[in-house]
């Protein structure tokens, strides 16, 4: 298991918090909410080693077109990238004000 | 003539199994009533997990809401299967009992309301073991305790089942609504398979695996109270009707001595097959 955490300049306003998805076998669970000032981070959870550079690919990629003042947890139970990817949008599509 | 042929109709159904614990709630909920308790927000996961290596969830795999059913007041608690199987760790039972204990404080106020349990769990979490099943006996105590007062209402849809120590506590419960494709059982069988060997029992022969612990076994053995179909609206509805039809006369787990004489008319050399168990035990009228 390994924790990591990114942190991202932001200007957009976080209209509410939102929980989307499960921890179980190649799934994962994201919580956001307004993290409070005009920054994003996110702390990921995740039960596969080594991929520190894979979730920066994914989160750069993400926050090139997102711009919120997000606090994001993610607890990863070895899904994909492409999964990822969805999880965290439909978290901020249900985030949105 | 032949009679007329009803076609299938998989879309007229909306699947209760394939839900997750949280939509599992509000399904169960009268429209529009849900409010979560100890949310994920509350961050109230498995202090044990982290420690051995195991991403916790922040629910610790069991969803607790009020609202509604039928217009009454109602607390439902549902274990979420693809979270470490749906077991049964500190937090995650403590929640359930607590549940349980919500709605004996609402009745010693006078207000009438009503607890469901959606059980799909493996039963005990191996990594939190005695913890785990300490609280399981809480949960045990809290359905016994509620029993006079209010119906408790469990439901089994599958597709992981009811095991171990939360299979006592789906039996525990007043009325027990159940679906084909739902298990329920002490040991699950790929447990005695590993303890007994093959020759007791072929885990991975599912119609044998079925036709022992399955729904449609467990209700016409009169062990669970409502067979439904795998629907949203099947399972709202049994649910319902439960809570309409009142405490039973005599709990299942009150009738003592009428299961000592079932179990010691069973020669465990030559067991009934389950079509003999049904006959037996009979509960044949809903099978």
């Amino acid at each position: 298991m390994e924790t990591l955490e990114f942190r991202y300049p932001a200007r957009d306003p976080v209209g509410r918090r939102a929980h989307v998805g499960v921890v179980g076998s190649g799934d994962l669970e994201v919580l956001l909410e307004p993290s409070g000032d005009g920054e994003a981070r996110v702390r990921i959870r995740t039960t596969v080693d080594g991929y520190g550079q894979v979730w920066r690919n994914v989160l750069d990629r993400l926050f090139s077109r997102y711009h919120g003042a997000a606090a994001i947890e993610v607890n990863d139970f070895g899904a994909t990238p492409g999964m990822v990817l969805l999880r965290l949008e439909q978290a901020i599509e249900e985030s949105a004000p | 003539m032949s009679a007329p042929v009803t076609e299938p109709r998989p879309l007229a159904r909306e699947s209760f199994i394939e839900l997750t614990a949280r939509e599992r709630v509000r399904a169960v909920l009268d429209a529009g009533r849900f409010r979560e308790l100890l949310s994920p927000f509350d961050r109230l996961h498995s202090p044990w997990l982290e420690r051995q290596g195991v991403v916790p969830q922040e629910d610790d795999g069991v969803v607790l809401a009020r609202g509604r059913i039928d217009g009454e007041p109602a607390v439902v608690a549902a274990v979420e299967s693809a979270f470490q199987g749906g077991s049964i760790g500190e937090v995650a039972g403590t929640k359930i009992a607590c549940a349980l204990e919500l709605v004996a404080r609402d009745h010693a106020r006078g207000v009438p309301t009503r607890p469901v349990l959606l059980l799909e769990t493996g039963g005990v979490r191996l990594q939190e073991a005695n913890l785990g099943l300490a609280v399981i006996a809480e949960i045990h105590a809290a359905i016994v305790a509620l029993r006079p007062r209010v119906p408790v209402v469990g439901v089994v849809a599958g597709m992981v089942g009811c095991f171990g120590g939360m299979s006592l506590a789906a039996a525990l419960c007043s009325h027990l609504v159940m679906t084909r494709q739902a298990r329920l059982g002490m040991n699950g069988p790929e447990v005695i398979e590993q303890e007994a060997g093959l020759d007791e029992l072929d885990a991975s022969d599912r119609r044998l695996v079925w036709s022992l612990v399955g729904g449609e076994q467990r209700h016409a053995t009169g062990l669970a109270d409502a067979l439904v179909e795998d629907d949203v609206a099947a399972v709202a509805a049994a649910v319902r009707a439960a809570f309409r039809s009142g405490r039973p006369a005599r709990h299942r787990t009150e009738q003592v001595e009428l299961f000592l004489d079932r179990l010691a008319a069973i020669d465990p050399a030559g067991p009934p097959e389950p079509a003999a168990l049904r006959q037996a035990w009979g509960n044949e009228e809903g099978a």
